[in-house]
This record gives C-alpha cells, sequence and structure tokens, in this order.
C-alpha cells in the first residue's frame, strides 16, 4: 500500500515538472484574446445583427432555417412564446410570416400533435439570427450538390 | 402703518360696496389660476419616476425588467419613464388616473403584490388593466413620442413597415394590439388576442 502511494507521488511530481518543461511557448498559443491574460483590452464594437427579412438558402435539406429579422427582446421562456404569436398556424395569416413546418408538431415517434411539439419550442436552440461580422474562421463546408457533381466528373474519367 | 392695514382689514370685512362684481370675478380668477398651478405642480412632483418605484413593488420587478429593454438605454439617448407610458399628460386624464392611483396605496397597505410569487400571480390582470387603458385611448402613450405621421417606413424593416403601413394606418389595430411586452415581462399570454 505504502509503496504504491510513494509511486503515485513520484508519477505525479514527474508529470508536474515535465508538464512544466515541455509548455507551449506564447505565439504558439492560438488566441482570439490578442493581449495578455491580465490586462482588459477594450472590447470591439458590437456588431449589428442582420435584420433585412430575406431569407437565406439553406446549405442542405434538413437545416434549420436562420432567422433573417432580429429577435431582440423577444420573450421566450415558459410563459411566453413570441416567435409563435408569429410563426404559429393560426397567426400567420395576419403576421404574413412563414409558418412552422410540420415537423415541428411531431413527437419523435412521428405522430402529429394538435400543438406545437415540446422538443420545437425552445426555437432559438435550432434557430439563430445572423451577425453582420467578418468570419474568424474560414468555412470549408462544400454543398452536396457541389460533392456530387464532382463525383459524377470523376466517375466519366 | 397699522392704521393702514386696519383700514385694509375693514374694508375686506365689510361686505364688498366699493368694488364691482367684475373686479371680484376676475380676482377670483387670478386666485384660482394661481392655485391650480399649484396643484399642477404637486401632480407633476408625484410624476416622477423616483415616486413610482419608491414603492418595492415597482422596483424589483417592473423597474428592474425595464432597465434591459431599448425603452431605458438606446443609442439616441431617449429615456422613457414609468409616467410617460403610465399617466397621460392630458389634464383630465390626469385627475381621473390619480383617483384611480387611490387604489394602489390600498394595495400597499394590504399587500396585494408585495412579493415576486404574489407580483407574478396578480401581473395578468394588472396587465390587462393596462392593455384595455391603452387600448381605449389608441395608445395615446406610445404615440406622444412615436408619431405615426413622421414614421419613414424606407427606413424600417420590412416585417415593420409591411404592418405599419397596413393594419396601423388604417387605424384598425393600435400599438399595442402587436406591441405588447416592449417594456416589462409578460404574464402566460394564453387566451390573450394574438397570441
Ligand atoms: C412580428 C412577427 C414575427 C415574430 C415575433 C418572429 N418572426 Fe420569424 N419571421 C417573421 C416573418 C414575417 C418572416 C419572413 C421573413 C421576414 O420578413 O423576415 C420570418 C422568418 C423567419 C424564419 C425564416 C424562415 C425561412 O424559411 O427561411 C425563421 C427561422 C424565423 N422567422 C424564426 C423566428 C424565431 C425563432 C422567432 C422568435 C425568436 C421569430 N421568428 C419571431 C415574423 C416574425
Ligand atoms: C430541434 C430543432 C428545432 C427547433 C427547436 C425549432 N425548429 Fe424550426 N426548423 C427546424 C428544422 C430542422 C427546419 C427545416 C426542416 C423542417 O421543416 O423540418 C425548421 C424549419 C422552420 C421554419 C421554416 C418552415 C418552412 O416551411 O419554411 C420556420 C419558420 C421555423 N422552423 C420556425 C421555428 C420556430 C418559430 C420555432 C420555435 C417555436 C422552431 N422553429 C423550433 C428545427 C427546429
Ligand atoms: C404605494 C406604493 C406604490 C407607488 C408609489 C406606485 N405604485 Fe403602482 N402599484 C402599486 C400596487 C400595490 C399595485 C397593485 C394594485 C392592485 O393590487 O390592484 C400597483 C399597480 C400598478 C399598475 C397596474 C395598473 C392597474 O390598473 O392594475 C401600474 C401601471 C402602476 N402601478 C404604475 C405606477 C406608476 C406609473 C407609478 C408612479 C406614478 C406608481 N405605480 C406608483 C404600488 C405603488
Ligand atoms: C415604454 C412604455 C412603458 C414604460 C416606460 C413603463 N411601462 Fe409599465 N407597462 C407598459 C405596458 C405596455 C404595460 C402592459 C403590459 C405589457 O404589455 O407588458 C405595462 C404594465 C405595467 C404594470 C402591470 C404589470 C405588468 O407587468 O404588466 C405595472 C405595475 C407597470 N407597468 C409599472 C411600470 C413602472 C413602475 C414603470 C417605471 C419603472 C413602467 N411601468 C414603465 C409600458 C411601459
Ligand atoms: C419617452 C418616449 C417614448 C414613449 C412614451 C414610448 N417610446 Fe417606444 N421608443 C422610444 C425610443 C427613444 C426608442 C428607441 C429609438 C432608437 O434609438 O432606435 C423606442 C423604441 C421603440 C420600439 C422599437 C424597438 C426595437 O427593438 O427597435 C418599439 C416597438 C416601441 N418603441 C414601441 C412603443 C410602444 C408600444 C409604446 C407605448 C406603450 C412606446 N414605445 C412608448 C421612445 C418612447
Ligand atoms: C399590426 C401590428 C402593428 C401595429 C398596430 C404597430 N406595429 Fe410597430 N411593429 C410591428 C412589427 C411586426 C414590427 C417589427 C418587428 C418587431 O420590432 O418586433 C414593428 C416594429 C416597430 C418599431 C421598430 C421599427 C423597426 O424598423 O424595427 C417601432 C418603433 C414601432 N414598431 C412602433 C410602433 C408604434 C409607435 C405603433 C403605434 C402608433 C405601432 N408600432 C403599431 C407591428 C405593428
Amino acid at each position: 500500500m505504502k509503496t504504491i502511494k510513494t509511486l503515485s507521488a513520484l508519477a505525479l511530481m514527474s508529470f508536474a515538472l515535465l508538464g512544466n518543461a515541455a509548455s507551449v511557448p506564447e505565439d504558439k498559443i492560438d488566441t482570439l484574446r490578442l493581449a495578455p491574460l491580465d490586462s482588459e483590452p477594450t472590447p470591439p464594437a458590437m456588431q449589428q445583427v442582420l435584420n433585412k427579412d430575406i431569407k437565406q438558402a439553406r446549405s442542405y435539406p434538413m437545416q434549420p432555417p436562420i432567422i433573417p429579422h432580429k429577435i431582440d427582446g423577444y420573450q421566450l421562456d415558459l410563459k411566453v412564446n413570441k416567435c409563435m404569436s408569429c410563426h404559429a398556424r393560426t397567426r400567420t395569416g395576419e403576421s404574413q410570416a412563414p409558418m412552422v413546418s410540420v415537423t415541428h408538431y411531431m413527437d419523435r415517434e412521428n405522430n402529429f400533435l394538435a400543438e406545437l411539439s415540446p422538443r420545437r419550442y425552445f426555437c432559438v436552440q435550432c434557430h439563430v439570427p445572423q451577425l453582420d461580422a467578418k468570419i474568424l474562421v474560414e468555412n470549408d463546408f462544400i454543398d452536396l450538390d457541389h460533392l456530387l457533381k464532382a463525383e459524377q466528373t470523376q466517375a466519366k474519367h | 402703518m397699522r392704521e393702514k392695514l386696519a383700514r385694509i382689514w375693514q374694508t375686506l370685512r365689510k361686505p364688498s360696496v366699493h368694488y364691482s362684481l367684475g373686479f371680484l370675478t376676475l380676482g377670483g380668477f387670478v386666485a384660482g389660476v394661481i392655485f391650480w398651478g399649484g396643484f399642477n405642480t404637486a401632480l407633476e412632483a408625484t410624476n416622477q419616476e423616483a415616486f413610482c418605484i419608491g414603492c418595492h413593488e415597482m422596483e424589483n420587478n417592473v423597474y428592474e425588467e425595464l432597465k434591459t429593454t431599448i425603452h431605458f438605454t438606446n443609442r439616441s439617448g431617449v429615456r422613457a419613464t414609468c409616467p410617460d407610458c403610465h399617466v397621460p399628460h392630458n389634464w383630465t386624464d390626469k385627475i381621473a388616473r390619480k383617483m384611480q392611483a387611490s387604489k394602489e396605496v390600498w394595495g400597499k397597505v394590504f399587500g396585494t403584490i408585495n412579493t415576486r410569487e404574489k407580483f407574478e400571480e396578480k401581473r395578468r390582470e394588472l396587465a390587462e388593466h393596462e392593455w384595455a387603458r391603452l387600448k381605449a385611448n389608441d395608445s395615446l402613450e406610445c404615440r406622444n413620442c412615436h408619431n405615426f405621421d413622421y414614421m419613414d417606413f424606407t427606413r424600417q424593416s420590412k416585417r415593420a413597415a409591411e404592418m405599419h403601413s397596413t393594419s396601423l394606418a388604417s387605424g384598425e389595430k393600435t400599438c399595442i394590439d402587436c406591441h405588447k411586452g416592449i417594456a416589462h415581462h409578460l404574464p402566460d399570454m394564453s387566451g390573450v388576442k394574438g397570441w
């Protein structure tokens, strides 16, 4: 028992030493902070939420469409669902908003429900508005159509 | 000096023989204006937001919520205070509203909303009073700041312009029909028209 304890203590110590020796040099840390940890740089200006009311294309059929309008101050909690005051089936006549699709009325066994399915209640789990911001990380997503085309041209050769 | 004062006093005490009815009426009118003005100032004093949030019921619930909305801080720096939205600026409306406000003092004494739970339970009822009031006066308080005639639809978002140029312009709907909950959290909205 005692030997095990001493051994593990030794192992821990050597780990600590090793960790120190192999610590990553500062210029190799990939960070978005760009300022020493002990200083507080002025934050960059807040970006505008895109509020153009123009629907965006979806990247794949199952994608939850992004929200083309701002949602500042829209209450979404157990008491109130502001989104449904426009997007519910009965509300679309007045609001001229697209109705939440039928999948929002289905439970996980694919039964149709009379009301919005609880798993679709909190809209912003899946749908988000976009910011007028510079992309920080390049996105190398390839659309399915392009993949298919590339495969077809390859098959021809 | 004393004699002079005594003479004036005498004149005041005696039924009027020297002064015409016209003068007396005019004097009464001037005095009335002065008193009315004083009353007005007293009303203005209670209009201050500080007065409203002097009660914890108002401060801990609705005021805290207001702080997070566009009517508290915004790029233009125009701040809407409680009386801007809740006490009509119009004279007669104002008095009527003050009379109703005595009910609030009653509420304070009997603690109808003195905890967050009680407030939340009662919020639907209180909100409905406000909706009814704003509906009845065609959202007068909102329009004191937001004048429909000067709304530039080309500068509004498409969603906003579409609604404002149709239902609002035709008078079929008023601000509060579409803009509930812009200043405070909403109660359970089941059964409310438009939800
Ligand atoms: C005042 C009414 C209104 C409210 C409230 C509202 N929306 Fe919308 N929404 C619209 C309208 C109208 C459109 C159509 C495009 C446009 O005009 O912006 C739309 C479009 C969308 C779309 C795009 C649909 C597509 O096919 O591309 C999504 C997603 C969406 N809204 C989600 C939400 C969510 C989530 C909320 C709540 C946080 C919400 N909306 C609240 C009116 C509303
Ligand atoms: C679990 C994720 C999820 C949640 C939560 C969710 N959605 Fe969706 N939504 C989707 C997906 C995925 C699609 C696209 C495929 C589809 O129609 O099912 C979609 C489509 C939509 C569309 C476009 C419908 C059409 O026919 O063009 C609207 C509008 C929408 N959602 C609104 C909402 C609103 C409002 C809420 C909240 C009440 C909500 N969604 C909650 C995943 C979700
Ligand atoms: C004496 C403490 C107190 C003060 C000061 C006060 N309130 Fe209230 N307020 C209350 C209470 C208590 C209620 C709930 C009354 C009830 O139970 O019906 C209430 C209710 C309200 C309501 C709901 C309206 C309704 O008809 O049900 C509004 C709006 C309101 N107050 C606004 C204000 C404003 C604006 C001011 C400042 C001019 C103010 N209050 C000052 C205690 C106060
Ligand atoms: C921009 C306008 C606006 C301002 C500013 C405002 N209110 Fe309200 N208030 C409303 C509206 C509209 C309602 C009706 C309920 C709703 O839609 O949220 C309301 C409702 C209330 C209610 C009833 C309970 C509820 O939550 O519905 C009380 C109490 C109240 N306000 C007090 C205040 C007090 C106190 C202040 C100042 C700290 C204040 N309000 C500032 C617009 C405003
Ligand atoms: C004291 C003046 C004042 C009063 C009273 C007032 N507002 Fe406002 N309202 C403003 C200001 C200022 C803004 C923010 C303008 C800006 O900087 O974009 C604003 C913004 C708004 C917005 C835009 C919100 C957004 O997210 O862009 C709506 C909607 C609104 N008010 C509705 C109302 C309604 C409804 C009422 C009546 C219950 C009301 N206002 C009463 C001054 C007022
Ligand atoms: C028929 C419904 C309807 C009526 C009535 C209505 N609005 Fe709106 N309003 C909207 C919608 C929808 C939006 C855009 C979505 C949002 O801001 O939530 C909007 C947005 C706004 C904005 C922000 C403008 C922008 O470009 O985003 C202001 C300010 C505003 N409304 C004030 C008012 C005032 C003041 C009244 C009464 C004179 C009023 N509204 C009446 C539906 C309405």
